[in-house]
């Protein structure tokens, strides 16, 4: 090595800024400070170019024509399959279902997979940090086929016992479903030790990628796991797609979720067949140009040092969490080790609601509610709770516009 | 500093939802309902007593929510006292109004100018629901058959 060779950062973030065209605008005459990436990323313009591209040179319905423009979005469509299995690193691309999100992957897996096989009194083992749309379909299966949800809380810190896991899983469990890691609290749960304690009692296991597909490098072979879901708009793709990575034998066991073309073999008057998977689970024209797009997100997530931007965000957290310190009127909900970069708190005499329309003044956009988490909500004894999320794009300067603007909160209400 | 948000938090309101009037539980309730905001998860309880004239003779709250929510339940358990309901109804048009930045030409000029603190909502429309969940529970309260309120139902949220 010479002595002039010049050290470059691993991740470089105001390269990544200049991709985010919406973080140069104004909100209220301040620049932008975007910590809602864990409702909704924002999209780099590798991800709006390509759809554009796109629907201006080769779109039409896919599997359908045997014109030109027909095989030239088929080729596309299936070409973000493969690019889905490459990022979750996938056996096979058959492997890989498109959804319209991570909530219709997951209640994808629930009727096709499970409503058919469970019998009233069988176990779903889930924790009381999950997301809505991982407790919902689970809800559904409850009601109707007379299903038992059990429950499996967290430490006080946000962490996840595995021997309660492990516990939780008994002869009657069916399924654990499980967040990869939650919206709330920023924990990343022990995917690999659930999977291998679930499968010594031959229960196969669900995770929710939808945060941690975003912040963790994922690979569905090495983790062993049997349904991995994900949504496109968090991984700084487009909405109206998302993705289940199921293993082929449990796709080949499922049954239709939705009906209707594509994924058949044959219709008649009498009797139906049904298309091999994946295409089975795809019927209707997909979300073609969002495919398009997710694929781009999903280039663009492997062409960084994936590891280096973790360790961007996660020096976000630690300085975010060094510089709320000295405010004692705010308590952080949250603390596991390893936690991803998604930070909530509450504040003394603020209701996180005003809390947040004061920060959106400063140009500063948190989430505040109670971020379709509930039974978490009800486990730390809060009705809602203020949280900035963060993205690859954010620095430390958007931490300290929001701890400014925190402070200009407790100045106004407290 | 940001003058639409001194004119939403101003004293008025902080000290309404810092110190609410009428709040706690009514004995003798002649009418109560439950109103809830899905989205942020506020709940709140309108207990009122309606006498032989149809007159509100008493009115207390409960419940959690955020500042605007508290003041606004607070503000209108104030007001109500003594009110007939065509003329609760008639203040609540009104105040729906003055929340959106309309008109409200149906309110008395004393009644105009105790709400006026609310209208710098008409700022942040993201958070008229807050302050009409009040409102719109009392009218369910009054409006037998009908005890819940779910302010904002069809919203849903991401994340």
């Amino acid at each position: 090595m010479t002595a002039a060779a010049k050290i470059t950062p691993a991740f470089d973030v105001e390269k990544a800024r200049a991709d985010f065209p919406i973080l140069s605008r104004q909100v209220y005459g301040k620049p932008l400070v975007y910590l809602d990436s864990g409702a909704s990323a924002q999209k780099p313009r590798q991800v709006l170019d390509a759809m554009t591209r796109f629907a201006e040179t080769d779109y039409a319905n896919v599997h359908r024509g045997v014109h030109y423009l027909s095989a030239a979005a088929t080729d596309a469509y299936e070409a973000a399959r493969r690019t889905v299995q490459k990022f979750l690193h996938a056996a096979r691309e058959d492997e890989i279902v498109f959804t319209k999100g991570g909530t219709e992957a997951i209640n994808l897996v629930s009727y096709g997979f499970l409503a058919p096989r469970i019998q009233p009194g069988d176990e779903i083992v889930l924790s009381v940090m999950e997301h809505h749309s991982n407790i919902v379909p689970w809800h559904f299966l409850r009601e109707r086929h007379g299903a038992v949800l059990k429950w499996v809380d967290v430490r006080d810190d946000g962490s996840l016992d595995i021997e309660a896991v492990d516990a939780a899983i008994g002869s009657k469990t069916k399924l654990v479903a499980i967040t990869h890691m939650s919206n709330v609290l920023g924990t990343v749960t022990p995917l690999q030790q659930i999977v291998a304690r679930a499968h010594a009692k031959g229960v196969p296991v669900l995770a929710d990628g939808c945060q941690g597909a975003v912040h963790e490098i994922i690979d569905v072979q090495a983790l062993d796991i049997d349904f991995y879901a994900l949504t496109g708009h968090k991984i700084y793709g487009p909405t109206g797609i998302g993705a289940l990575y199921a293993k082929r034998v449990h796709l080949k066991a499922m049954r239709p979720f939705n009906g209707g073309g594509e994924m058949i073999r044959e219709v008649s008057k009498d009797i139906v067949t049904y298309a091999e998977p994946p295409a089975r689970f795809e019927a209707g024209t997909p979300p073609i140009i969002e495919s398009v797009g997710l694929a781009a997100a999903m280039d663009y997530l492997m062409a960084l040092d994936r590891a280096a931007v973790k360790a961007h965000e996660h020096d976000l957290l630690t300085y975010t969490r060094e510089r709320l310190r000295d405010f004692n009127w705010l308590r952080v909900i949250g603390d596991a080790p390893g936690k991803g970069a998604i930070i909530s708190f509450e504040a003394e005499g603020m209701h996180a609601h005003d809390l947040a329309t004061i920060l959106d003044r400063e140009g500063v956009a948190v989430r505040a509610g109670h971020h379709c988490a509930q039974p978490l909500m009800e486990r730390f004894g809060v009705a809602s709770t203020s949280r900035a999320s963060f993205g690859l794009y954010n620095t430390r300067a958007d931490v300290d516009a929001l701890v400014a603007s925190l402070a200009k909160a407790r100045e106004i209400l407290g | 500093m940001d003058q639409s948000l001194r004119e939403l938090y101003q004293e008025v309101i902080l000290d309404h939802s810092r110190h609410p009037r009428h709040f706690g539980a009514l004995d003798n309730a002649t009418h109560k309902a439950d109103g809830h905001n899905p989205l942020c998860g506020d709940r709140i309880t309108i207990m009122l007593a309606l006498d032989a004239d149809g007159r509100v003779a008493d009115i207390k709250f409960q419940g959690k929510g955020c500042a605007i929510s508290q003041a606004s339940a607070s503000m209108m358990t104030e007001m109500l006292a003594g009110r007939t309901q065509a003329e609760a109804q008639k203040l609540m048009d009104g105040f729906l109004h003055l929340v959106k930045g309309e008109d409200a030409p149906g309110l008395s000029p004393d009644d105009r100018e105790y709400l006026d603190v609310m209208s710098g909502l008409s700022e942040f429309p993201m958070r008229v629901k807050c302050a009409t969940l009040a409102w719109h529970t009392f009218k369910n309260a009054v409006e037998e058959g009908k005890n819940t309120v779910d302010e904002g139902a069809t919203g849903g949220s991401a994340a």
